[in-house]
């Protein structure tokens, strides 16, 4: 609370100090601080408010509105009962009192000029953008269904009823006509965006509920703009001009508006997916591209006077696919950071402007009649509409939505900021009573969001409507409930859920054929590949393992002898620092601050590892264990995003566990499938074996590598061996490899291959180049795979089926093979060379696998699509036939 | 869709080696769609042989398959069927299964493939791969349950059953340690250490065992592993909608 109020009597101070500032007449103020500069020649200091006044105070209502949500999400238990939005309005109340009583009259408000032009269009790219968009496809017909005809019926009805009212004498003497009644609920039928998204992302409702709501009241904003405009028109028009032509002609300008919307959006997206194809050189400024093509999108259709939402969200729909797989992963991860930030920033804005425009008593006009008719009406309405049109659409659809879904449905039906934007736009020289209507549309707003929102945490307990997601008691729910999706996906798979779609499929098709072969970078077409993919997970697997392997083996004695690295460095440095000076001062910085960490860290690790296995023993582990489980359980494959959330980013983080598991079935079909060919069992013994282990080898890596096996980041180590993926790796770890990564690009010219996985690989090569070159003595630091490629492979059997070939011959993955299988020359006869020594001493498989990163690269180019054979060709061809094995031990030799 | 039903009837007959499995299921889709009168299949059945005719009367008085899924799902599963068995051998192997990539990546995807397979047998044929697909049939909107029937493959208690099996794997009616280990590990793969795996299995077991208040011995039947599960709403969590 003290934290609170000290924020709170910041913002107070801030706040009153615009009050005074814009209270006071600006010329005196030009005389008292600007005075010294007349009568002098030259001043030192002048104070140019006037200057920066505009911009000055936006910047500064943004500082104020975040530090309000700031405020409000300083302590978690208010939020838990009441939505962030309502606590948003409520501390736009607060500071709207301040300023009307610094100014006696209400200084800011929100505009609905501003509103449309600038806060309105990040919220819904961000949407767009973000959006789920199997769920939203899948759904589309029933989202549509509600947004077209819910949102019609909900103006229709309540402007009918309220007219009827009037003419019933329910709200005194008011001169409003029947289309100016239809205007005002056209207005106020949208269920809005904004708010919708910030009550349910804290009510976990399973998705298929969620993204009815949402997408209904995403799409119905485009629906009720055009219907307002549509009837805006009619009462500029007035009654007696209107016939059948006039209303013809707005239901098809209603449609035109619509679908024209759209199509502006879907356009824009396509040019965008186009453009990102050659952003490449630009990668700094490529997310920009987002924010102002889509900014281009929304402007383009409010010129040609088209629905500007519906263009901007199918802008986001159209474009993320390509442009996601386009783009580098960094300007990937800046746009989805920067679209939210955006968006939220945006949406706390209006909020609390919201709560800002009602603390103004000259807006105020109050009918009880017409305010209680109105909230009476439109929530009536809603709940009749929903049931209605759920009742039609369960007819046809195999899950029905049941009645509680229903209810959460109607009740969610808040309005916001838009139905607002749209009752400022009323031209209040043809409706006389835009001030009621205002009001009332604020009170609805309230209303809606405030009551509704608090209410609806506990009305879907109560319901006990299904929730996203439930808390699990004892472990083996725990393990069966991630069970049960893998099991879903896997069934859903088996009775081909997906691929059979008649319609699904024929868009696939045509997407790959033409979009994709349009819209998609070359590189990354090919990426997507499946044999490559294949490869390449097979790829990565191999280089982790042998990073696994390579730390136990050679790397500690790489990192504690000091004159080895200083070797290594020198060598390395010869060859290198040419091209990247930067990058080996950075190599000498960290050893130093590596090697210090290095010593402290061994006796901690081993001592937590030891507690962690005591603990095993005890019973009040039970929680440890739960908190494991909850960590480390696969995910199902459906479950990566099925939600949208504006404030949190819904990265697939779980990339790397697909390929882990993928990794580990593929080798034990490859296993199954070579013994199988070659008609031998497998013998139980030998796979469990393995296993075994495979686990034993993972943990000691694992504590070794937590033993300061890399200088620079030790603590980053483990997870990245298991994880490649980028973000884990410290930057600096980055950075050092980057040179090598770019090295080994150029030398093998491989483009496809993920950054991530030369680098691991380089690494790796280093490590074992250190522990070699401490071997075989005067090798030198060329880059080359072939020079530990003599003959390992007859090691592989044993470990079961790494053969290079094995993995190209799995049936599987046959069918999308169009050339056959090159086996590259050194490989055909590998099973004849004899295991020499070094291949006994050194580690039984490894080292080969590394080999196949290039020569199945090779052998994975499709006719089409890969044109860079020659140059990996040539480089193998240079380095072969094998060097000669060298004697296994002459540690003398590296100094 | 009647024609389609009844073409799809009829390349059933003829296609396949007309086993009982064969004819149970074609009577079952034949009660389940009281759209197509009996008289039009008879008709059409005529057409191709007596044979036929003389198997629906028979079927008639066969057992009752508990396959309750509905004649468009049979038709739609075999045409998926017919796309997974590329060889037109009329049953599935194993490889065949493991040729749907994204089970690859499905950490119990080997255990599904299993569970198709009944012990001993290398092949599934289509009788009995619906009936599996059974099991994760939508139960709400029923419209076809009657007294008569057999507790159909969605009741609560038979996908319990069925998932018990998933680990369960030797079929001796207990989740042994070694089993529940071996799930775990798929499930949580490298990301744990071994002794972690263990503490977790031993604690799982533990548990089940004090839930059910039963044997502590080092495994899980049936009971308990039903009375952990007891929260779970089963029927919502394996149910898929198959599409038309």
């Amino acid at each position: 609370m003290g934290r609170g109020g000290s924020v709170r009597f910041w913002i107070f101070g801030s706040m009153l100090l615009i009050g005074v500032w814009g209270q006071e007449p600006k010329s005196e103020r030009h005389d008292e601080h600007g005075g010294g500069s007349n009568v002098s020649g030259i001043s030192i200091v002048s104070l140019e408010w006037e200057y920066v006044e505009p911009p000055y105070l936006v910047a500064l209502w943004i500082l104020v509105c975040f530090l309000c949500k700031l405020v409000i999400e300083a302590n978690h238990h208010v939020t838990e009962f009441i939505p962030e939005s309502a606590l948003l309005i409520c501390s736009g109340f607060i500071l709207g009192g301040m300023i009307w009583g610094a100014d006696k009259v209400q200084t800011f408000r929100l505009t609905p000029y501003d509103f449309f032009h600038y806060f309105l269009p990040p919220i819904i790219l961000d949407t767009g953008y973000s959006m789920p968009n199997k769920l939203f496809f899948t759904n589309l017909g029933g989202i549509l269904i509600h947004a077209i005809i819910g949102t019609c019926w909900n103006a229709a009805s309540l402007g009918l009823s309220l007219w009827g009212c009037q003419i019933g004498g329910a709200m005194g003497d008011l001169n409003v006509g029947l289309l100016q009644y239809l205007l005002f609920g056209s207005l106020i039928a949208a269920v809005d965006p904004v708010a919708v998204l910030a009550v349910f992302e804290q009510v976990h409702v399973n998705e298929v509920l969620f993204i009815m709501v949402f997408g209904e009241s995403l799409l119905n904003d485009g629906v009720t703009v055009v219907l307002f405009n549509v009837f805006n028109a009619f009462v500029t028009l007035g009654g007696p001009r209107i016939n059948a032509a006039e209303i013809i002609k707005g239901i098809i300008s209603f449609f035109v508006v619509a679908f024209g919307g759209s199509l502006v959006g879907f356009v824009f997206g396509l040019l965008f997916a186009l453009l990102s194809r050659c952003t490449k050189n630009i990668q700094i400024i490529e997310p920009g591209f987002l924010f102002i093509l889509g900014y281009l999108a929304y402007l383009t259709a409010e010129m040609l006077s088209l629905s500007a939402i519906l263009s901007i969200v199918f802008f986001g729909v159209c474009c993320q696919k390509y442009i996601n797989a386009n783009m580098d992963e960094n300007s990937v991860r800046t746009m989805k950071c920067a679209v939210k930030v955006f968006a939220n920033g945006a949406e706390t804005m209006i909020f609390v402007f919201l709560g800002i425009s009602a603390i103004d008593k000259s807006i105020w006009v109050w009918n009880t009649g017409f305010v209680l008719l109105t909230l009476l009406f439109i929530l009536i309405y809603r709940f009749m509409g929903v049931f209605f049109l759920t009742w039609f659409m369960n007819l046809t659809r195999l899950v029905p939505i049941d009645y509680t879904d229903q209810v959460i449905m109607s009740y969610g039906g808040l309005r916001g900021a838009v139905a607002y934007g749209l009752a400022v736009m009323l031209d209040e020289a043809k409706i006389e009573e835009k001030k009621l209507m205002v009001s009332t549309t604020l009170i609805v707003v309230y209303f809606t969001v405030i009551l509704q929102g608090v209410t609806m945490k506990p009305l879907v307990k109560w319901l006990k409507v299904k929730r996203a997601a439930s808390a699990e008691k004892t472990l083996i729910e725990k393990v069966q409930n991630r069970a049960f999706e893998h099991i879903l996906v896997a069934i859903e798979d088996i009775s081909g859920q997906k691929g059979n779609n008649y319609l699904r499929n024929k868009w696939f098709k045509f997407e790959e054929n033409w979009m994709s072969r349009i819209l998609l970078r070359p590189s990354v077409r090919e990426r997507q590949d499946k044999v490559f993919n294949v490869f390449h997970q097979l790829n990565l697997k191999d280089a982790m393992s042998y990073v696994v392997e390579g730390e136990r083996r050679g790397s500690l004695e790489f990192i504690r002898n000091e004159s080895a690295f200083v070797d290594f460095k020198k060598k390395f440095g010869e060859d290198m620092t040419m091209s990247m000076p930067d990058i080996m001062a950075d190599m000498s910085d960290d050893r130093s601050a590596a090697s210090s960490t290095r010593k402290e860290s061994v006796p901690s690790v081993s001592l937590e590892v030891h507690e962690q296995a005591m603990r095993g023993t005890r019973a009040a582990e039970g929680l440890d264990s739960h908190h494991l489980l909850q960590q480390h359980l696969y995910k199902g494959r459906k479950q990566h995003r099925h939600r949208y959330s504006r404030s949190h980013f819904d990265i697939n983080k779980d990339e790397n566990e697909i390929q882990e598991i993928f990794q580990r079935t593929m080798k034990s079909r490859l296993e199954s499938f070579k013994s199988g060919k070659m008609g031998v069992a497998p013998p139980k013994t030998i796979t469990k074996h393995t296993r075994k282990e495979q686990q034993q080898k993972v943990r000691t890596a694992q504590t070794l590598t937590q033993q300061s096996v890399h200088p620079l980041e030790k603590d980053k180590i483990p997870r990245c061996l298991f994880f490649p993926n980028p973000t884990l790796h410290g930057k600096t770890l980055f950075q050092d490899f980057r040179c090598f990564t770019r090295f080994f690009r150029q030398v093998y010219n491989i483009q496809a291959v993920k950054k991530n996985l030369t680098f691991h690989f380089f690494w790796f090569q280093l490590q074992n180049k250190k522990s070699k070159s401490r071997l075989s003595g005067d090798e030198d630091f060329e880059f080359s795979e072939g020079d530990s490629a003599s003959g390992y492979d007859t090691s592989f059997p044993v470990r079961g089926g790494y053969r290079p070939g094995a993995g190209i011959e799995n049936p599987a993955f046959m069918p999308d093979v169009d050339l056959p299988l090159q086996i590259p020359p050194w490989l055909e006869d590998v099973d004849s060379v004899a295991p020499s020594q070094r291949a006994q001493v050194r580690l039984p498989w490894t080292p080969s696998n590394l080999r196949r990163l290039s020569p199945l690269r090779i052998s994975t180019r499709s006719s089409d699509s890969f044109n860079l054979a020659e140059a990996p060709g040539d480089h193998q061809d240079d380095q072969l036939p094998p060097p000669p094995t060298p004697p296994p031990h002459r540690d003398g030799d590296v100094v | 869709m009647e024609t389609a039903l009844i073409k799809y009837l009829c390349r059933f007959i003829k296609n396949k080696n007309t086993k009982t499995d064969n004819l149970i299921l074609f009577r079952y889709s034949f009660t389940e769609w009281p759209d197509v009168k009996e008289s039009s299949i008879e008709a059409t059945f005529l057409q191709k042989s007596s044979r036929h005719r003389l198997m629906l009367s028979s079927l008639t008085q066969s057992a009752v398959l508990c396959v309750s899924v509905s004649s468009s799902h049979l038709l739609r599963l075999y045409e998926r069927f017919e796309s997974l068995d590329r060889e037109n051998r009329g049953h599935l192997r194993k490889e065949d299964f493991q040729a749907v990539r994204e089970l690859s990546m499905n950490p119990v995807g080997d255990r599904i493939i299993g569970s198709f397979f009944s012990p001993g047998q290398e092949t599934v044929d289509f009788p009995s791969f619906v009936q599996v697909l059974a099991h994760f049939r939508h139960t709400e909107n029923d419209r076809i349950r009657d007294g008569a029937q057999k507790e159909p493959a969605n009741s609560t208690a038979r996908r319990l059953k069925f998932v018990f099996q998933l680990y369960d794997q030797d079929r001796d009616g207990k989740i042994s340690r070694a089993e529940l280990l071996q799930v775990l590990r798929e499930m949580l793969g490298m990301q744990v250490t071994e002794e972690q795996l263990q503490s977790i299995a031993e604690r799982a077991i533990q548990e089940a065992n004090q839930e059910a208040n039963q044997d502590k011995d080092d495994a899980i039947s049936f009971d308990e592993f039903r009375k952990s599960m007891e929260k779970v709403n089963i029927d919502h969590k394996m149910s898929i909608r198959f599409l038309e």
